[in-house]
């Protein structure tokens, strides 16, 4: 931080009066309240979930009676484990394929010379405006008759081809920009498109695979719709979104065991959010163009 | 390099091609047999529920990582044995058809579906236009479309007035970076574990129990307060889920609770690029605070505001979670998207659920040529 933006700051920062900072203290509470009590009830017995405020324990922690047995209870008894399982099974291929796929295309695209490359390209790219409900009714039909319906094949697929647009535009763009001259002395060197791709494009294009890579991961980790239309309710196949919404169904008003379950679910989502946030951040705006 | 090509003379034609089928068969045999094997859920029972579920994820993750490598891997090996002319004209293919053809699968054939499909799965004899007619004479549907439109008009702009106010606040207080997490974290929470963390919030007891609910517990107490002070007659727990019309509102406030940081985070780093100088110079002209936020700082950052207004627009127009998983539609609270599922799964009429993506389209593609214009505009973009 060069000294001219650290005095700008300094100086913009003595004007916060108190009005400013009770503003931005109350959002940060609304948005922090309804996870803290998330968490708070997951930890507590089912008798003061369900008959006391969340808030009384913190107000009271001595006096509480705290627990991990909601956590014990619904990671052995019940399928939230092999949905957590099963949500890892969906969510990593689910991430890597259309990534793989739309890595090769991009580079295709924007360096490799064929007939109808432009084309494609603008079919491509113009799909990410589609919202997905436009597919479900044909694809289920395909499924239904392929038996595809309720295997990770099919899940997986389905997610590559939902996601595979805007992957594409992702990575073209980056893909694109790079220097023409270190294929042109690859190729020199004897290699081939397929050589300085994986070994010259894939390493080079690292932040912008890392962004589309945490987009893809949430997306089809907090994925409701597509599970619940292609991959069913079934416990083999059952993901953490539809385990979660199932006990929402069947046992709404469990408030420990539920509240356990919610936070067992957004685990792994949020360790790969903070930590590679970063990236995040990157692929946030220009991701916000998918339909 | 005179010497060594004895040596490592290359192998002859005839075993490069033999090796390169080789290659192929073996690539393409595992996956089959593999994948077989996966849609088995009993083939690892003999290990005990854990450790077979965890092969499971084993094999599965093998599959599907190792499966799409192998496969380009196998689609060179054939390239690389073709004659020269063939490969260089097949090469580029090789790069750019498997996601071609899987978005055609699952995008450009479906979509062209389902339009047809609207104007086609009519009873016979009936005329094409049938199930948007039944869709617009339906009050079920119209509810549904009344309510997509007051979430189109309440959740963008509150998602965007409350990022816009928290970005310029933050930008001036100590310990911004912490304050930002805070209310970035929703983003990272799926909508149905969303709906879980709200449905606490407006939990409801009946009166004289106490309220386990945030909000019933501040209503109560509040109102409680108001009663002991004569000014209002009594006071009783709300079922916030369930009272028409508070339980959309109910709704569309988990909707911002979770966009409020993709806003915010957005609108914060377009702040950041305003240059200082110009803001400093209205400052000196006599600008207030407020005017010159209003007149200089939101001027400029247009551009990004429209994006995320749209997006969430685009966002809201399609939700499903939230009201699938909290009132499942009842209570007056269906949306477009829900409405199709239930058309698709529970009456079975593909006809009206194909209608109702093809009207959810029709509302998307306006917010979706301003959205990419904008973009454009912005430089972003193809």
């Amino acid at each position: 931080m060069t000294t001219a933006t650290r005095e700008r700051k300094g100086a913009r920062r003595t004007h916060a009066g108190w009005l400013v900072k009770l503003t931005v203290l109350l959002i940060v509470a609304v948005w922090t309240i309804p996870s803290l009590g998330l968490l708070t009830n997951s930890l507590r017995t089912s008798v003061d979930s369900s008959t006391t405020g969340w808030w009384t324990s913190l107000f009271n922690p001595v006096a509480t009676e705290w627990t991990l047995a909601n956590y014990n209870r619904v990671l052995t008894s019940g399928g939230l484990f092999d949905a957590l399982i099963n949500s890892l099974i969906v969510t990593i291929p689910s991430t890597v394929i259309p990534i793989t796929l739309a890595a090769f295309a991009a580079f295709g695209f924007a360096w490799l010379k064929f007939r109808g490359r432009s084309l494609l390209f603008g079919v491509m790219v113009g799909l990410i405006v589609v919202p997905l409900q436009l597919a479900l009714v044909p694809m289920l039909k395909i499924y239904q008759s392929a038996e595809l319906t309720g295997s990770f094949l099919g899940i997986w697929l389905a997610h590559t081809g939902f996601g595979l647009p805007l992957a594409v535009f992702l990575l073209y763009n980056f893909i694109s920009q790079l220097p023409q001259d270190i294929f042109e002395s690859a190729y020199i060197d004897g290699a081939s498109p397929f050589t300085a791709f994986t070994r010259l494009v894939l390493p080079l294009s690292v932040p912008a695979l890392a962004s589309f890579a945490i987009l893809q991961f949430l997306w089809v980790w907090n994925d409701f719709l597509v599970a619940l239309v292609f991959l069913g309710t079934s416990s083999n196949v059952a993901v953490l979104t539809i385990e979660l919404a199932s006990i929402v169904g069947s046992r709404g008003e469990a408030f420990h065991l539920l509240t356990a379950a919610a936070f067992v679910s957004m685990v792994i989502p949020l360790i790969v959010f903070l930590s590679l946030q970063r990236f995040f951040v990157r692929g946030l705006l220009a991701g916000s163009v998918k339909g | 390099m005179a010497e060594p090509i004895e040596s490592v003379r290359p192998p002859s034609p005839g075993l490069k091609i033999l090796r390169a089928l080789l290659v192929v068969g073996a690539v393409v045999a595992t996956l089959w047999l593999g994948l077989r094997v996966l849609r088995d859920p009993n083939v690892f029972s003999g290990l005990g529920p854990t450790l077979s579920k965890l092969s499971q994820a084993i094999l599965a993750l093998t599959l599907g990582v190792g499966g799409i490598w192998a496969l380009f891997y196998a689609g060179n090996v054939i390239i690389e044995v073709l004659p020269r002319r063939a490969a260089t004209f097949l090469r580029p293919y090789l790069f750019v058809l498997p996601a071609v053809v899987v978005v055609g699968v699952y995008l450009v054939y479906p979509t062209a579906g389902t339009v047809v499909e609207s104007f086609t799965d009519v009873p016979e004899g009936a005329d094409p236009l049938t199930n948007y007619r039944a869709a617009f004479t339906n009050a079920d549907v119209l509810q549904a479309m009344r309510n997509n439109l007051i979430w189109l008009l309440v959740a963008p702009a509150v998602s965007v007035g409350i990022g816009l106010a928290f970005a310029a606040l933050v930008d001036r207080v100590r310990r911004e970076a912490v304050a930002k997490a805070f209310v970035f974290m929703p983003l990272a929470v799926s909508f149905v574990g969303a709906s879980v963390i709200w449905r606490f919030m407006y939990a409801w007891k009946p009166t004289g129990q106490p309220q386990i609910g945030v909000l019933n517990a501040l209503w109560v107490g509040v109102g409680g307060v108001l009663v002991d002070l004569g000014l209002l007659a009594e006071v009783e727990p709300v079922a916030w889920l369930q009272v028409i019309p508070w339980n959309t509102l109910a709704l569309i406030a988990i909707m911002v609770w979770l966009q409020v940081g993709f806003a915010m985070v957005i609108l914060s780093a377009a702040i950041k690029g305003v240059p200082p100088e110009l803001t400093e110079a209205a400052r000196i002209d006599g600008a207030s605070e407020l005017q010159s936020f209003f007149r200089i700082t939101v001027p400029s950052i247009r551009g990004s505001i429209l994006t995320v207004f749209t997006t969430i627009a685009i966002a809201v127009l399609k939700v499903f979670d939230i009201i699938f998983v909290t009132t499942g539609g009842n209570f007056d609270t269906s949306v477009v998207a829900v409405r199709m599922y239930q058309e698709m799964f529970r009456f079975r009429n593909f006809g009206q659920a194909t209608t109702m993506a093809v009207i959810l389209l029709i509302a998307v593609l306006p917010i979706m040529v301003v959205n990419i214009r904008n973009l454009r505009r912005q430089g972003v973009g193809a």
